[in-house]
């Protein structure tokens, strides 16, 4: 498909061409530059992404499927980007989050993609930031983000979203003490769901104790209780996550936030186009085995060659 | 990232009502190994759900499993339905419980290869690997 018909399909919600726009950008075709500049920008700054975190097995997906669900009772076009490892050693992938999505599979008004990491250094965050901003463009008013909260690429695209919610369940124990530190920084909800499970109190004591400054601050409910596989407490979260986006558009919060991403993704791109040159100069390095001095002179080469 | 190294991406789905799915995920995790990247999408999916998520995922390949022995119908659908949204030119394979006799006449009705309890996974996997290669460059 030629780029015009591409951007005219996202126009038309044709659901063919936002598959093949995302791929598109995801494998670094030539017509993704051209595309992505074209992208309708008012939508993009419009659109609301949240960002969906926490350990394997807290019931992401299943929250994801039941905010949709909401999301489309309030008739809301919905962009769903669901993220899954590659494997290191084959470079392949099962991305099964689309088991607990299946319900909206034929709702036209639900855009879902699921994508891999495939192990990049760096452009991943790049591709799944294209992502968002295609389903924005072909008309998804809030955007969904869900990864695996574990580890520095995973942090790394979520910082991609305007809010950022993480999910927690009982019975996680020492992971979630071990979390704690990350989830402070990046997190603006805490979800804690299954909590018909013995612990759920215990876990968002605990947790209320994290967050209780910034409760304060702007009386916005920050932890809160989900049975997401009984459409339970979902209502209440978005409400709260409605009244925190609310803040954020006018407190100016999500202008920096958007800001930080952009440079984010840049500095990603840059890495991802670099890499193949810089490649091929490090052969021809000589000297020291010292990593940081080899980038110093790989650096003093490039900036000598422009 | 060169344009050879990017992963073809396919979707295995079973259609129908039969909830065993011990060949599709072992077809799944042996794609995965090969370095494909596999949706999949779960037990008990309608035709229509398997033909809208495998355009919205925009695969390579549809790989369809089914042990129940509705085949002869639940195969061609899908192929129908990937037809009806503008996806006709994603090819469709499919494995499972199939007699011999039917194999001629899935492969009429569209389908691109059919495996069988004895097909080895070799086979399989080269046949995803060509199916998504004319896809890819066509």
């Amino acid at each position: 498909m030629k780029t015009e018909d591409l951007l005219a399909g996202l126009n038309s919600h044709d659901p063919r061409a936002i598959g093949r726009a995302i791929s598109a950008v995801e494998n670094n075709d030539d017509c993704s530059a051209k595309l992505l500049a074209s992208l309708n920008r008012d939508a993009i700054d419009n659109c609301l992404v949240l960002g969906i975190t926490g350990p394997p097995g807290a019931g992401k997906s299943t929250l994801t499927s039941s905010i949709i669900k909401q999301l489309r009772e309030q008739q809301k076009r919905v962009g769903i980007i669901a993220i899954d490892p590659s494997s290191p050693i084959s470079g392949g992938a099962i991305l099964g989050d689309r088991i607990r999505m299946m319900d909206h599979a034929l709702d036209p008004d639900v855009v879902l993609r699921s994508m891999a990491t495939r192990g990049r250094l760096g452009g991943l965050c790049a591709s799944a930031g294209a992502a968002v901003r295609i389903m924005a463009a072909a008309g998804c008013g809030t955007i969904l983000i869900e990864t695996v909260g574990v580890g520095q690429s995973e942090m790394d695209i979520i910082r991609l979203a305007d809010i950022t919610m993480m999910v927690l369940a009982p019975g996680f124990g020492d992971d979630i003490q071990a979390m704690k530190a990350g989830l402070l920084e990046v997190a603006d909800f805490l979800v804690v769901n299954k909590s018909d499970i013995a612990g759920a109190e215990a876990l968002s004591m605990d947790m209320e104790h994290i967050f209780a400054a910034r409760e304060e601050e702007d009386g916005i409910k920050r932890v809160l209780q989900t049975i997401a596989s009984q459409h339970r407490g979902i209502i209440e979260l978005l409400q709260q996550i409605d009244a925190f986006a609310d803040h954020i558009n006018i407190s100016g919060i999500k202008r920096s936030r958007r800001r930080k991403a952009l440079d984010a993704e840049t500095l990603d791109w840059v890495s991802e186009m670099l890499q193949p040159d810089l490649l091929t100069l490090m052969q021809t390095l000589p000297g020291t085995n010292d990593p940081r001095l080899r980038a110093q002179e790989l650096i003093k080469i490039m900036q000598n060659t422009h | 990232m060169t344009k050879q190294q990017t992963p073809y991406r396919v979707l295995i789905g079973k259609p129908g009502l039969d909830g065993h799915d011990r060949g599709a995920k072992f077809i799944a995790r042996a794609l995965r190994d090969e370095g494909f990247e596999v949706i999949y999408t779960g037990i008990r999916r309608s035709a229509a759900e398997i033909a809208a998520t495998a355009i919205q995922e925009d695969v390579n390949a549809v790989g369809l499993s089914s042990l129940s022995g509705a085949h002869l119908r639940l195969f061609p659908e899908v192929v129908a339905e990937l037809e009806k949204r503008g996806g006709a030119d994603i090819p469709v394979l499919g494995g499972g419980v199939i007699p011999d006799e039917d194999v001629d006449q899935l492969l009429q009705a569209g389908l691109g290869a059919i495996f069988t309890p004895g097909t080895p996974a070799e086979t399989i996997i080269a046949s995803f690997t060509k199916a998504c290669r004319q896809h890819r460059e066509n």
